[in-house]
């Protein structure tokens, strides 16, 4: 008896739940906002600077917003499950925040149109579906003025990720940044193959340190480049979010995004019924998604005064990232003098400029 | 007291209860390590193991996710039926993915019939050539098949890497690591309209059907289970260790050459250097817990993918960590290596005289 009534509770259970996405377009309820994150969220990096976002959203619409994360999904087939499970279950607005999962977005904003998707980093877009990204070059780039000022050696190390356009902008951008102080400085470059695999994003950074590297930047997700140079006594960058406790003393700065700017102005417009989701948007300093923040109190004056003007020369415009004459490795003129590299040439940037050794994997 | 007798012989009955007892030690647990989490235990089991199948397409993405494990599995259970020890699926897994993106890239937009089945055979060929380097050496200079084919498994993911940061990367992909999306004729057909299961599952189930008929129904399955069980007899009734090890290895690396095509001609479409989930790693518990007999590997590899999925449920609605599915993993693997203890001793109260 019991577990036939149990069965009927369970029927009458599941069709609730399916009457579910209708009600919670009703104005009471709260807009459910789903996050699908490709690392865990942790303490720093990418899928944390994520959070701070999801967290900033949650605090700027307190009631009206009611969000969910997942963490750690891989960039594969698995990508187009949880990202549907999100949208079955009634979210309304979906940030899909790791480039893998483009065609797994693209694939379920088809199946679910009243839904809103938005990819981060990637390029397909769909009537609704957006991309949104921020100018993390424009970070590497400040970082890369610090770098120059604050070597000796002139020998700087980057552990990047995988060479993708938008890692080997940044490797640029940090390398343009210091020769723009110490025209002799050059870049190394260790690849890890990972988004985040702090075992080889440490040896990396230890090979580099003992090349003669003596300040370090990386475009992976742990703090693991910080702790190594703590440990060997040289400098490093917090990157994508502040991490200074994993490196008090090597962190110079960090770069550090805030992603919340794109997010509130989403669900507000979402909640205002007037957001158009097909965009493609690139925030940078001057919508104050990315910045160098929590500067090292051991830092120079003069280098702080350097750091300011060039941070206004990028918001004015005054002085682009990617200014001619620019030449990559080869000595081939990308961008003439006068000019600034267009954003579909930064989109597909597969070279490495002048001062950054080695060679682009994969690249001719 | 408490002691552990040994077996006159090994129990056949405690050999396929072991598995339950494992699954159901593993729902205990499971259900402690909620409440110790705060969370209501029987709603946690229930997101885990019992909402992800609450409808059509959730069981269609249930049999999905095993398709490749239990292709994997199979293949891999034939050799450890000889104690040919193959930890490298995974890295066969991913040469089948390119052996077979190979064949679709080459085809292009060609809308031949013959396409897939050229995807198909790719796959399962480069699969068995990848698992083939192990078994020569093996062969040749005794070289620890263990040691080369997990070793093999990094250099087939550096191999995928190049491919689609290189040679294979798609010309309008503004540099991302993937090639083009295959063309409709190099795309598995889907099983049931609005889901994403394809042809691949019944791949799969037609190599358990030929896995069961080769080791149970044929004398060279025969000789692979005599070299495992009394390698002496084996030996003493001549047949060939090397041949074994052929077998095993080929089995093996076919199988899993063959998942690997049919996740890039079913819900990826395409390659990248993403590819590798680690299915060719979780086959060997898929293939263990199944008790290396195709039905257990059926049922294990189900139990498997549902682990992963319930792992996607209680994140999304207890807001659990990601690690949850892992952990049920490895207490499920940790409980059967526990439970199996039984089928060679039995529990004894008392001294052993009184036991006697």
């Amino acid at each position: 008896m019991t577990s036939r009534r149990t069965a009927l509770k369970w029927t009458a259970g599941l069709a609730a739940a399916s009457l579910l996405p209708g009600a919670a377009l009703r104005a009471a309820e709260p807009l459910k906002v789903g996050f699908v994150y490709v690392g865990p969220v942790g303490e720093a990096g990418w899928t944390f600077a994520h959070d701070l976002g999801r967290r900033a959203l949650e605090a700027a619409f307190p009631g009206q917003v009611k969000t969910t994360f997942i963490e750690s999904v891989p960039e594969g087939a698995d990508a187009e499950r949880v990202i549907r499970n999100l949208a079955q279950d009634g979210h309304r607005v979906i940030f899909t925040t790791s480039f893998g999962y483009m065609d797994a977005t693209l694939k379920v904003a088809r199946q679910y149109p009243k839904v809103v998707f938005q990819h981060a980093t990637g390029f397909k877009t769909a009537a609704n579906m957006g991309t949104y990204d921020v100018r993390t070059y424009e970070g590497a780039y400040l970082a890369g003025v610090l770098a120059g000022k604050t070597s000796k050696s002139g020998n700087l190390g980057v552990v990047g990720s995988h060479p993708i356009p938008e890692v080997i902008r940044n490797i640029n951008a940090f390398t343009i940044g210091a020769r723009s102080v110490n025209p002799k400085a050059s870049t190394r470059v260790i690849w890890v193959n990972s988004w985040f695999d702090p075992g080889k994003e440490r040896q990396a950074a230890l090979t580099l340190i003992a090349q003669g590297a003596d300040v370090l930047m990386q475009n992976t997700d742990s703090p693991a480049v910080l702790q190594a140079a703590q440990e060997k006594g040289v400098f490093a960058f917090g990157w994508d979010s502040d991490m200074t406790s994993f490196g008090p003393k090597a962190q110079l700065a960090a770069s550090e995004i805030d992603w919340s700017v794109w997010y509130k102005k989403v669900v507000g417009e979402v909640l205002a019924g007037k957001f158009e989701p097909k965009q493609q948007v690139w925030y940078g300093l001057k919508e104050g998604a990315i910045d160098l923040g929590h500067l090292a109190a051991s830092l120079p004056e003069d280098a702080k005064k350097l750091l300011a003007e060039r941070r206004k020369g990028v918001l004015d415009g005054s002085r682009p990232v990617f200014q001619g004459p620019l030449r990559d490795q080869a000595g081939k003129e990308v961008v003439a003098a006068g000019q600034a590299l267009a954003d579909k040439d930064k989109l597909a940037m597969n070279y490495y400029v002048e001062g950054v050794q080695g060679t682009v994997p994969g690249g001719k | 007291m408490l002691r552990l007798e040994a077996r006159p012989q090994a129990s056949r009955l405690m050999t396929w209860l072991s598995p339950l007892l494992a699954a159901v030690l593993t729902l205990a647990a499971g259900g402690v390590l909620f409440a110790l989490l705060g969370k209501d235990p029987a709603e946690g089991l229930r997101l885990f193991l019992i909402a992800p199948l609450k409808d059509l397409y959730g069981l269609s993405e249930l049999l999905l996710k095993a398709t490749p494990l239990m292709l994997c599995a199979t293949g891999l259970a034939i050799g450890f039926r000889a104690n040919i020890w193959n930890i490298g699926a995974e890295g066969q897994f991913m040469l089948g993915a390119v052996g077979a993106t190979g064949i679709a890239l080459w085809a292009g937009e060609s809308e031949s019939a013959l396409v897939l089945p050229g995807m198909l055979l790719g796959g399962a060929l480069a699969g068995a050539a990848w698992a083939a380097i192990p078994a020569w050496l093996k062969t040749r200079f005794n070289a620890n098949e263990i040691l080369v084919s997990l070793m093999l498994v990094y250099v087939a993911q550096l191999l995928v890497s190049w491919l689609v940061f290189g040679p294979w990367k798609d010309p309008q992909g503004f540099n991302f690591p993937q090639t083009v999306m295959f063309a409709d004729a190099a795309l598995l057909p889907v099983l049931v309209d609005g889901t994403r299961l394809h042809l691949g599952l019944l791949f799969a189930l037609a190599a358990l059907v030929a896995a069961y008929v080769f080791m149970y129904r044929s004398h060279a399955g025969f000789r692979m289970r005599v070299a495992g069980e009394a390698p002496d007899a084996a030996r003493y009734a001549g047949f060939s260790a090397r041949r074994t090890i052929w077998t095993g290895l080929l089995c093996g690396g076919a199988a899993a050459g063959l998942a690997g095509m049919a996740e890039v001609a079913g819900p990826m479409g395409q390659l990248t250097d993403k590819l590798s989930l680690g299915y060719g790693f979780a086959a060997i518990i898929v293939a263990f817990v199944g008790r290396l007999h195709p039905l257990g590997i059926f049922l294990a590899s189900l139990l498997m993918a549902l682990l992963y999925i319930g792992g996607e449920q209680v994140q999304q609605y207890m807001n659990l960590p990601n690690s949850i599915a892992l952990v049920f993993q490895g207490l499920l693997l940790f409980f059967l290596l526990g439970a199996d203890v039984f089928i060679r001793y039995r529990l004894r109260f008392g001294s052993e005289a009184a036991g006697a």
